[in-house]
Order: C-alpha cells, then sequence, then structure tokens
C-alpha cells in the first residue's frame, strides 16, 4: 500500500461529491472511489431534480434536520459551484376535506421542521397561480422555499470542486472490504488494489449497507431499493404556467406523483415508488408507466400522452434505521454517524428522499461528526470554492453566441438539434477535470440526446467525437462504461478494403 | 456573404433540393438552401438502397444517385448553399438566423422561406417501450447512419420492432453485413411499409415478420441482451400465454416518423395535430405569409419522387410570393377527411389555381380495405368532382389523386370539399 489517505469516501453520487467538496476546505488528503465509470450513475441520476422544502420529513429527524438546513445552504451554493437552481416554491394540492386536514397536519410539521413563509391558500387562489391544476382543487399548501435543480451538474459540480481542491478520483474502483488494525480501520480493499487511510466515509448509496456490514457495523441496516419510474414531456408541446413543483396531497404511499418543471424545460411526471429486488432494477414497466401517467393527469389533466418524450426510473436507496432520538418514532431515517463498533469510520445509510436536497447538509453534519471525535481539521489558505459552470450554448444570448463562435469555432457547430448543444461543449466535457467519456456522460452534462429524438441525430456524432478525442476505435465507445459498447465492429466493405481484388477472388 | 434572398431554403433533402430549383426556375434570383449536415442530400445519402426514381424518372436509382441528379442542378442554376449550418431561429417576417463554425453568428433575411426540415423518427419513449435502458436500442434509421455512414456495425443480432419502410430495409441491409435478424415485430395487423419492401427485403431474405406481436419489454442492463415479445390483440391488449424471450443483442425501431417542425413553431406556423405537419394550401404556403413547407415536413410521404414534386410545387409558389409586390388572396376552399380518411394534404385550395394546374391531393387511409376502391372529392352536395379508382386502400400507402383544372367551374361553386374512400 504505497498511498496512505487522511479520508477515501466510497461513492461519488450527489452525498460523497459533496462530502468530498465541503473536506476538501481542510488540510486532509482525500480520494473518493466510485465503481462505476461515472460519478453519480447510482441513485443521483434519476430523480425528481427537486430541492423540497421540508415539510415532510418528521420533525426531529436526521432528514428533517438535514433537509430544512440545507435549504438554507443552496442559494449560496449554487452560486459558488455554477448550479441552475431556483427557488420557485411548491404546492400541495388537495381536492377533499380529508386532503385539507393532512395539508394542515403538514403545515404544522413545516413549521416544527423551521420551513419559512408555508401557508395554506384557497383553491382559487391556486388555479389563479396555475390554471392547469385539476379543477377540482379546493386548496394547496404553499411552500416558497420548495425549488428546483439540475441534479446532474450538482453532483459534477461538486466533485469538480473537489477535485480542484485537492481530492482524487478513482473511477471503476470498487469497495471490497476493510482493512482493520483490531477495531482501527487502516485502509480498503478495491478491485484496484488496496488503499490505506484513517477515515472512511461511506457515501456507497444503495450499497452503503454492504458497506457498513463489512465493518461489522448495524448488521440489521438494510437496504431495500424502492423504485420510482418517470416521465419527460417535450418542452416544444407543454409547460406549467410558471416553474413550480405541484404534489398531490400525500398518502401512506409516499409524497405521491408530481408534476413539476425542470431546469432543462421539460415537465417531468412522476414518481411511483415500488420495492424491487435488485440494486440494479431501473426497468420501467407497463404498470408503472400507467401508474404515474394516471397520477399526473388527474393533477393536471391537459398532459397529453403524445408529449412524451423520455422515459426512466431511478432508486431510492430506502433503510430501516430508526431516527437517532428514541423520543421519536420512525424508521426509515437518514444514518448520519460514527458509530462506536469501530474507530475510523463516518457511516451513511438510507440516504433516499430528501436526499439530493440534504447532500451540502450531510456533509457538513459528517464534518461535525469528524471534528466531534477529535479529528484536527486544519482549514487551507488557499480553498477555492468556486468552480464556474461551463457555457451551454443554447442559454446565451444571440450576441454571447457569436462571441463565443468567434473565440471557439467549434461553438459553431450544432451535435444536437433537438437540445441545441455544440460540439464545443461536448470537447469542453471531453476535456473536464472529471472527463466525460461516455455516451451517457455527455449527456448528463450537456443536456444532448435528451430531446424529442432521444439521442438519434447526434449519437453517430457523439461516437466519432468521443473515439478521436480519446484515441478510441468507435468500437470501444461505450453508453455507460464496460459491456454498453454501442457498436461492434466495421462493416465487411470496411474491414475488407485493404484487400486487392485478386485477394477476394 | 449576402444576408438578403429572395427564398431561403432550409434543408436539402429531396424537398429542399427541389424547391431551391424550382424557385431558381421560376424567377427567384437569390436562392439560399442552408444544410446542417457537411454534404446536400438530407437522408438520401444514408439510402443506399435502389427504388428511387421510378415515378419522375422511369429509373430505379439509389439515394444518393437520386441526390446527385438535382445537386448537380443546383450547382448548375447557381443556387447558393451554406453547409454544416443550423437555422436556430426564424421569424414570421422571415429572418432567418443560423450558425456554423466558419462564419459564426449568421443573420439572414428572405422574401420567402421553404421550410425542407423533413421528419425524425419516432423513438422508444414515444411508443412507451417498458424494460431495461441498456445499449443497443437504436432507430433503424440512426443504425442505417452507422451502417451505411460510418460503416460500423450497431450488433449482430436483432429484433425489429415495426414493418416501417426503414425498418424492413435496414433487415435486408444488415443480412447482407452478415449480421442475424431474428424477427420483425408489427403491433397492427398490417404491413406499415409498403408491400414491395415486404417482398424484396424480408419474403426474399427469409425474414419473418409476424404481425399483432410486439415488445413487451426490454432486457439487459449494459447491452440489450433479449428481448420479450408478447401477441396484442386488436385494441393492443397482450394476449395471456403469448410470451417469448427471443434472445438479441440490438432492438431496432421502425415505428413511425414525424414531421421535424421545431423551427416552423417558432415562425408561428401552425400544425396539424394529425399529420404534425404544417396547414398548407394547394402551393404548400403555411399560415404564416411567405412561408412555405416542402416534402416530410408536411406529411411523411412514401416516395420519394413525391417529396421531389411537392418541392417544386413550394419553391414555385415562393419564387411567385418572393417576386410579387403584394400578393393578394384568392377564395379558399378547406378540403375535408371523409369516410376513412385520416388526413388530406393540402388542407385547403385557392380557387382559382386550378385554372393553370392540377392540384394534387394525398391522403391516408384509416382502416385497410383489401378489395378495389373508389377515392373521391365531392363537394357538400355530394356531388363527385374527382375520383380514382384503386386496388386496394391500404393505412401504409398514400393514395393521391388529381384535381384537375376540367374542374375548375365546379369548384368555384363548391363551398366545401370531402374526401372519401369506399368499397366500389
Amino acid at each position: 500500500m504505497a498511498e496512505k489517505y487522511d479520508v477515501i469516501v466510497i461513492g461519488a453520487g450527489i452525498v460523497g461529491s459533496m462530502v468530498a467538496r465541503f473536506l476538501s476546505k481542510y488540510e486532509l488528503d482525500i480520494l473518493m472511489i466510485e465503481k462505476e465509470v461515472d460519478i453519480g450513475m447510482g441513485t443521483s441520476s434519476a430523480n425528481s431534480a427537486a430541492v423540497h422544502a421540508g415539510y415532510d420529513a418528521v420533525p426531529g429527524s436526521n432528514k428533517a434536520i438535514t433537509n430544512v438546513m440545507a435549504v438554507e445552504m443552496w442559494p449560496q451554493l449554487s452560486e459558488e459551484l455554477g448550479i441552475a437552481y431556483e427557488r420557485c416554491g411548491d404546492y400541495v394540492v388537495a381536492v377533499s376535506d380529508a386532503d385539507m386536514q393532512v395539508l394542515e397536519e403538514l403545515l404544522d410539521r413545516g413549521r416544527q421542521n423551521g420551513v419559512p413563509g408555508m401557508e395554506i391558500i384557497s383553491g382559487e387562489e391556486m388555479r389563479r397561480r396555475e390554471p392547469l391544476i385539476r379543477p377540482d382543487t379546493i386548496g394547496a399548501l404553499w411552500a416558497p422555499t420548495g425549488g428546483i435543480s439540475d441534479p446532474f451538474a450538482a453532483n459534477i459540480a461538486a466533485a469538480e470542486n473537489a477535485v480542484m481542491n485537492g481530492v482524487e478520483i478513482k473511477l471503476c474502483t470498487a469497495f471490497e472490504d476493510f482493512i482493520m488494525e483490531g477495531d482501527q480501520i487502516t485502509g480498503i480493499r478495491t478491485n484496484q488494489g488496496d488503499f490505506a487511510c484513517r477515515w472512511v466515509v461511506n457515501a456507497a448509496g444503495l450499497y452503503a449497507d454492504e458497506v457498513m456490514h463489512k465493518a461489522g457495523v448495524r448488521p440489521d441496516f438494510k437496504i431495500r431499493p424502492r423504485r420510482g419510474e418517470y416521465l419527460i414531456l417535450d418542452k416544444a408541446d407543454f409547460q406549467l404556467t410558471q416553474n413550480t413543483i405541484l404534489f398531490p396531497t400525500p398518502s401512506d404511499k409516499g409524497k405521491g406523483i408530481l408534476v413539476a418543471s425542470t431546469l432543462h424545460g421539460n415537465v417531468i411526471v412522476g414518481p411511483n415508488a415500488n420495492f424491487v429486488d435488485s440494486k440494479e432494477n431501473k426497468e420501467m414497466t407497463k404498470e408503472g408507466i400507467e401508474e404515474i401517467w394516471s397520477g399526473g393527469k388527474t393533477l393536471v389533466p391537459s398532459v397529453n400522452r403524445r408529449h412524451i418524450i423520455a422515459e426512466f426510473a431511478g432508486l431510492r436507496a430506502t433503510g430501516n434505521a430508526p431516527t437517532p432520538n428514541p423520543d421519536i418514532d420512525y424508521n426509515q431515517d437518514f444514518i448520519i454517524e460514527i458509530p462506536d463498533k469501530v474507530k475510523g469510520l463516518v457511516n451513511l445509510g438510507g440516504i433516499e428522499s430528501p436526499g439530493f436536497t440534504s447532500a451540502p447538509a450531510i456533509a457538513v453534519k459528517v464534518i461535525d461528526q469528524l471534528k466531534g471525535a477529535g479529528e484536527n481539521l486544519v482549514e487551507k489558505s488557499n480553498w477555492n470554492p468556486i468552480r464556474k459552470a461551463r457555457p451551454v450554448f443554447r442559454h446565451l444570448t444571440r450576441e454571447e453566441q457569436a462571441a463565443l463562435i468567434a473565440e471557439k469555432p467549434a461553438y459553431g457547430r450544432i451535435v444536437c438539434r433537438c437540445e441545441n448543444v455544440a460540439e464545443g461543449e461536448i470537447l469542453a466535457e471531453i476535456h473536464a477535470p472529471i472527463p466525460a467519456d461516455t455516451y451517457d456522460a455527455i449527456k448528463r452534462r450537456t443536456w444532448l440526446g435528451t430531446g424529442r429524438c432521444q439521442g438519434g441525430f447526434d449519437m453517430p456524432r457523439v461516437v466519432s467525437i468521443l473515439s478521436e478525442e480519446l484515441g478510441l476505435s468507435p468500437e470501444e465507445v461505450t453508453k455507460k462504461g464496460k459491456g454498453s459498447e454501442l457498436l461492434f465492429r466495421q462493416t465487411k466493405d470496411v474491414t475488407q478494403d485493404h484487400l486487392t481484388v485478386e485477394d477476394l477472388i | 456573404m449576402k444576408h438578403n434572398y429572395d427564398v431561403i431554403v432550409i434543408g436539402s433533402g429531396p424537398g429542399g433540393l427541389a424547391a431551391a430549383i424550382a424557385a431558381k426556375e421560376n424567377g427567384a434570383q437569390d436562392v439560399l438552401i442552408i444544410e446542417r449536415d457537411l454534404e446536400l442530400g438530407g437522408i438520401l445519402l444514408q439510402c443506399i438502397h435502389n427504388g428511387f426514381g421510378l415515378e419522375l424518372f422511369d429509373q430505379d436509382m439509389p439515394g444518393p444517385a437520386y441526390a446527385q441528379h438535382f445537386i448537380e442542378k443546383v450547382k448548375g442554376l447557381g443556387i447558393h448553399t451554406l453547409m454544416d449550418t443550423m437555422v436556430l431561429d426564424i421569424t414570421p417576417e422571415r429572418k432567418v438566423y443560423a450558425i456554423n463554425k466558419d462564419q459564426g453568428y449568421i443573420d439572414l433575411s428572405a422574401r420567402a422561406i421553404v421550410l425542407a426540415m423533413g421528419c425524425r423518427e419516432r423513438t422508444r419513449a414515444q411508443i412507451l417501450l417498458p424494460g431495461a435502458r441498456p445499449a443497443g436500442v437504436y432507430t433503424a434509421g440512426t443504425a442505417q447512419r452507422f451502417v451505411n455512414v460510418e460503416g460500423q456495425m450497431p450488433g449482430e443480432k436483432f429484433v425489429i420492432l415495426g414493418s416501417g419502410d426503414i425498418g424492413m430495409i435496414m433487415a435486408r441491409r444488415l443480412t447482407i453485413e452478415g449480421a442475424k435478424v431474428e424477427r420483425v415485430l408489427e403491433i397492427m395487423p398490417y404491413l406499415t411499409g409498403l408491400t414491395r419492401n415486404y417482398v424484396q427485403c424480408l419474403l426474399d431474405y427469409g425474414i419473418t415478420l409476424q404481425k399483432q406481436r410486439t415488445v413487451n419489454r426490454i432486457i439487459g442492463n449494459d447491452r440489450v441482451e433479449a428481448i420479450e415479445a408478447v401477441s396484442v390483440d386488436e385494441h393492443w391488449i397482450p394476449i395471456p400465454n403469448s410470451k417469448e424471450i427471443i434472445p438479441c443483442d440490438t432492438l431496432l425501431l421502425s415505428v413511425g416518423l414525424i414531421p421535424e417542425n421545431e423551427l416552423s413553431k417558432k415562425a408561428g406556423v401552425l400544425l396539424d395535430p394529425v399529420t404534425n405537419g404544417p396547414f398548407v394550401d394547394d402551393r404548400f404556403m403555411t399560415n404564416v405569409p411567405g412561408i412555405f413547407a416542402a416534402g416530410n415536413v408536411v406529411h411523411v410521404y412514401d416516395l420519394v419522387d413525391w417529396v421531389t414534386e411537392a418541392g417544386y410545387v413550394a419553391g414555385k409558389g415562393a419564387a411567385q410570393f418572393a417576386q410579387a409586390e403584394k400578393i393578394k388572396a384568392g377564395e379558399q376552399i378547406q378540403l375535408k377527411t371523409g369516410e376513412n380518411i385520416r388526413y388530406v394534404v393540402p388542407h385547403k385550395l385557392e380557387k382559382a389555381h386550378l385554372a393553370e394546374d392540377e392540384v394534387r391531393l394525398q391522403m391516408r387511409a384509416i382502416t385497410p380495405i383489401e378489395e378495389r376502391v373508389l377515392v373521391t372529392v365531392e363537394d357538400q352536395n355530394g356531388e363527385v368532382i374527382a375520383k380514382k379508382a384503386e386496388a386496394y386502400a391500404r393505412p401504409g400507402e398514400i393514395l393521391s389523386l388529381s384535381i384537375k383544372p376540367q374542374a375548375y367551374d365546379a369548384v368555384q361553386q363548391a363551398t366545401g370539399l370531402m374526401v372519401n374512400v369506399r368499397k366500389r
């Protein structure tokens, strides 16, 4: 074990990346490992993109505490990291007296959690603000601190800022076991070799239970993947009146199927919530599609099936951890702890919704835990909290576009016709601090291939750009890592091009 | 470079090439074609199979040869071209904003515009195909580009969903390249592409087509490993015990084409929800004066020859518009869909135009009629104004009928026209 780190973060999803970013403020040698070919490919790659206001979580739970704390961090954080974020507010819509009762409970819960500015508005007022809402709406809970963000950009920006501040990232590196000396963790074993360290942060998402079990921690903690399916509507065909999130009144099944704006400009409908057996089962199902469509259509009746342009599913890392405060009867909380059982582990687990929202606050809690354990954290003098977003061609004014093309001609070629993504944007991501080297990695970063043609136009072009820039053959270019190659071989006439006519006869 | 043109054509597929040529030949001085790809020709360049030109030239040509015929004409006529250039925006005042690497941001203005952006393929999400999202799910046209332009095979063992023309043509092409096409599945009880493609691409190569059968689930997390097929009834409800797992590494989708009108919408062009293309008159002018539309951007044609014909009509209309000091719209009459007609293009015609030219109508049937049929245009009293006998009517094959100048008087007196297709 040649390399020794102060901290190794397992998992480069939104939680791991935020932890790495906030820890990079201190004089620490940090390694973040990720089993996949890119960061943010698990739970972080498929969610509602909502920054929840914080009225859902049980008061006193880690979910509630980190959610409300994080909402206060998001405005500054999004500025520093160049993440799209809009505090547009959200609504929970009621259509019955029983629903109105639930709104009162949510209002009360939100106030206990410290959510500012909430109020219950009339059905009439709701229809005035969003005329597309179901006509039988009799009232709504308005939470002005709810918002929307770009979960892909947030994950990438946090990890990139961490790298800018000295954090090392190893992709395609899967945790296998801890290396222990007595009850002290001294390193980890991975499929890429062993790495020594003083601390490990378990940010393994869906696999956090398996990681902590390797250290003998919480043997009864179990993550049951709970799948949420989503549908995306064509931005040219359907828009809400203004950016917002519309929730139905929650039931015992969860927050329910929302209809929301996204900062990519599309309306999103979903998710449902169904337990699945496998932590890799992100399949869309016939039943699921019908379930979310009927939910969305009930809430906003004017949505039209013909406007659906994308479908995807994500998995929540639903755990079974009780809230630390024994007075609170809640068994699906986040784990944020330094367990007694071993030394050198910061243990995170069960980070499902509102995990995306809470991630920066969880990172702060991790630092608090380390300090509490006596770790002497010394701030770097040269820590740079600023990570600038790279130019997004379609968001620029005509003058800015002209100036950018004049400076870098690659911005003058559009590769994705539906989302107007320029070649220059793709090149910038391939050569970014965390290089995008698969089709999906470029898709998450630039939003190409997400429009109505779903990559039909751009894919051959992106394959040739990737193979040229990375020095790969087209057959080596993948969608999302090994095993997902897009092309198999050259056509016969090409492969036989070097043969003479005599050879062929 | 020049900024003001008489006619700007957006797209250089068969519709755009023909429109530019007709515009120039009908008196437009400065005609510009803007093409986003590196060469003129559009999708024709990847259509290396034959079958092009039978109607117009009585010749059987591959796509690139068909395109070349028009490309040479474009060059000979001195039509301007901007290649590798993407139009970002157009306005009702006929401003065109485009970009490319060399000239950067380009600001243009036209007396008339012809929209010729063609169409795009329906994707997996639009048919709400369940299952995982691995590599190896392609639209047939994307696979066609990989094979015929890039020289790359996107798979070895294929299932093709949809009996559209590109899917069947790709089934043959992939077989020639040594791949195995396990099955072509079609959810409808009838073929959605041309019968000739079924014969030449599937039957002749021993490829099985199963109707009323579709993909129920895509299997495989990284790359397609198999698909689950299922039979359906006429309401697309799965039939119990009809599931089959078909191992394959690639699923091709040939499930329909949609006219590509995002730019059109930016200029305020109104679209027909049935065709997804603009409402047009008999000169292919949209609701926005001076903005015309040609080819698959209006509705999806079966034959490229017809796209070319439509391009000629639109280009001539654009040239006339560009040259006229003032266009006075004459009296127009709507063409309505009657019995068993899903849509008809054009949507309306200017009565006076019949004095000069015949007006070609094209329509699709709703349900197949596998015996002799009569296609008719009738006035508000049911009087037949034009008719044509056909051997059959199939939704997959466009029906065509012309209103001749001889019908001029009858059309002048009509207050509404309706198109029907009935058993004889």
